[in-house]
């Protein structure tokens, strides 16, 4: 179905180091009676450039927040975000991001959707060869003039992160982004973001609830804790790849995250529903 | 007003996306004379029917005046007869009679009832309610003046909608996009734009120098207000999801108000589009009737004036067919710039 074959067989190195120091984000709670609830309690994470980092953890415990502080989408309360050296102080082209919904614009094809970063920034004239390539290396040439209602959910989600990709971002943000998808097509999917990867050398910050999908994927996992928002442990993962999805070790590393995430799960018993 | 944006489709028809097919196979099915019958007959028969009426009801009449229907009936017969042979050859033009037939048939019936109640059995008033020859040697007697009217009306409807268009679009993306632009402009757009665009002739009379620039206010007026609305409520209602891929995206403020906000906006647009049309052929038609001195409104009640009820109607005919076909036009904008939603949202 989709052609694994990479267009550019060179490996490129486009990440970068990424790092969070002392985060606090508290939000306005909903009741509006001037209490706030902090979201993220001292979140400090560093990430090697080209390093695979799955964020894991229970509703509320603030991963998703702590994406989009990393995006430069919302502004953190207190402490400093760099990547590389410079502070992150507003969304950038260099820091993509890929939601669980593909939100493609509906109203362009999947090649004009693809090349929407290229036209936001004025390069498209200059890079117009890098769009049919990106569409090619997601495998969606014969859809490349395609409305997004006509795609199926993975094919949407791969024009996403094709879009993404094109502005060559040096850290990808991805907030669950297989979340949506059947259990076949998000294994499937799982080695295709892998790929991409491998070739491009992208920072990855994956959200996920899958903890399967995690240690598949992830140089390190790290764990979270709810209310307020901390990182619990952080867990390298050291298995060879291609990982076998039943290997003995696999399967340990498995039963130890879910032990340490039921331990995280009875604390956050009461604020599941944040 | 919001009737006028569905466009009228049956389940039957939206769930069969190849009618064509269909037809072709239900007719093979039934044989050709089941075709015959089906498709061919009808219409023609009822366009007898319609002519034996006329021949009929007009018997009294002085042939003057009933001639050119008599033309007019004829024409459609040969026509609807050719239509009948030509169908065994060409599948579109099959599938096409199958579908207008009945409807063909009910207008010819209609057109019937109406001659024979009115020069028939002579049960309505004259002159108020001519009969169907009448209303057609009115056209076709008053042709150069109703040209005119019609052309004078194109122009202002033209002139007015484009202004108010123009101008409900740049409020309404200033109001759904920046905070201190609705602030201060949703007030007065709250209070002033519910008030009927015809309530302001009055003041349109003392203030304008001419009667026409007042009804291109006027017409404009009608159509700024919910064509604002609706165009506040889509940009203001953009996914905010979008608006945050866009800026990881790198986008700009420009890239994010015209590339995802006012695509974005566009099927509220149309909506707004639709009910602004509407406001503008009530507005023009009156603006005609109490100020300017021509267009299809001046000619209205300029022959009722003159009790010429044949002229008045001959002025409904064409002022239907004028309005629905601008109406069309503006649907086959909507489905070429909305071609991205179809299949996804019917309204």
């Amino acid at each position: 179905m989709v052609t694994t074959a990479p267009i550019s067989t060179a490996v490129a190195n486009e990440g970068s180091s990424l790092r969070v120091e002392g985060i606090r984000k508290t939000y306005a709670a909903p009741d509006g009676n001037g209490a706030q609830a902090p979201a993220l309690d001292g979140v400090s994470l560093s990430v090697a450039p080209g390093e695979f980092v799955s964020l894991v953890g229970p509703s509320g415990c603030g991963k998703s927040t702590l994406l989009r502080l990393i995006a430069g989408l919302d502004q953190p309360s207190s402490g400093d975000l760099f990547v590389g050296t410079e502070p992150i102080t507003g969304p950038s082209a260099e820091r993509g991001l890929v939601f669980q919904d593909p939100n493609l614009f509906p109203w362009l094809s999947v090649r004009r959707n693809v090349q929407a970063g290229l036209v936001a920034r004025g390069l498209l004239q200059q890079k117009r060869q890098e769009v049919d390539e990106f569409v090619r290396l997601v495998g969606l040439e014969a859809f490349a003039n395609a409305y997004p209602h006509h795609l199926s959910g993975g094919m949407a989600q791969r024009a996403a992160l094709a879009r993404a990709l094109i502005n060559h971002p040096k850290v990808l943000l991805l907030d669950e982004p297989l979340g949506a998808l059947d259990a076949f097509t998000r294994m499937r999917m799982q080695d295709e973001v892998l790929r991409l990867w491998e070739t491009r050398r992208t920072t990855m910050l994956l959200v996920t609830h899958d903890i399967d999908e995690a240690i598949y994927m992830s140089d390190r996992i790290v764990i979270m804790t709810p209310r307020p928002g901390r990182i619990e442990r952080i867990i390298d993962v050291s298995l060879e790849r291609p990982r076998q999805r039943n290997s003995p070790e696999f399967l340990q590393l498995r039963g130890d995250i879910l032990e340490w995430l039921h331990f995280a799960g009875e604390q956050a018993g009461t604020a599941d529903n944040l | 007003m919001s009737s006028s944006v569905q466009e009228v489709k049956t389940p039957e028809e939206s769930a069969s996306s190849a009618p064509c097919a269909q037809t072709v196979s239900s007719s093979v099915r039934q044989g050709p004379t089941g075709s015959l019958f089906r498709i061919v007959l009808p219409v023609p028969l009822a366009t007898i029917a319609a002519l034996g009426v006329h021949l009929w009801a007009s018997s009294k009449q002085p042939p003057v005046e009933t001639h050119s229907y008599s033309v007019f009936l004829a024409a459609a017969l040969g026509l609807f007869v050719l239509a009948g042979v030509l169908q065994s050859f060409w599948k579109r033009l099959r599938s096409w009679l199958q579908e207008m037939g009945p409807i063909f048939t009910a207008a010819l019936v209609l057109l019937s009832l109406w001659e024979i109640i009115t020069s028939g059995f002579r049960w309505l008033p004259m002159p108020y309610f001519p009969n169907p020859a009448g209303v057609l040697q009115s056209m076709i007697n008053d042709r150069a003046l109703l040209f005119d009217s019609a052309w004078h009306s194109f122009i202002l409807l033209l002139f007015g909608y484009a202004l108010g268009v123009i101008v409900a679009l740049v409020t309404g993306v200033c109001i759904g996009w920046f905070a201190r632009a609705r602030y201060w402009g949703m007030p007065p757009l709250k209070i002033v734009g519910p008030i009927p665009a015809t309530a302001w002739i009055p003041l349109a009379m003392v203030v304008s120098p001419s009667a026409t620039f007042s009804a291109i206010g006027l017409i404009a007026l009608a159509v700024w207000f919910p064509v604002t609305m609706l165009t506040i409520s889509g940009i203001s209602n953009t996914r905010a999801s979008y608006l945050d891929v866009a800026r990881t995206l790198g986008a700009s403020r420009t890239y994010l108000i015209f590339r995802v906000a006012i695509p974005a906006a566009m099927p509220s647009i149309f909506i707004g589009l639709f009910m602004g049309l509407g406001a503008s052929f009530l507005t023009l038609i009156t603006a005609e009737t109490v100020g300017v001195k021509s267009g299809l409104g001046w000619y209205v009640s300029w022959a009722q004036g003159w009790a010429e009820y044949g002229k008045v109607y001959a002025a409904l005919v064409i002022m239907a067919a004028f309005f629905s076909t601008i109406m069309t036009l503006l649907f086959k904008v909507r489905d070429r710039v909305l071609v991205w939603q179809k299949g996804v949202i019917k309204w």
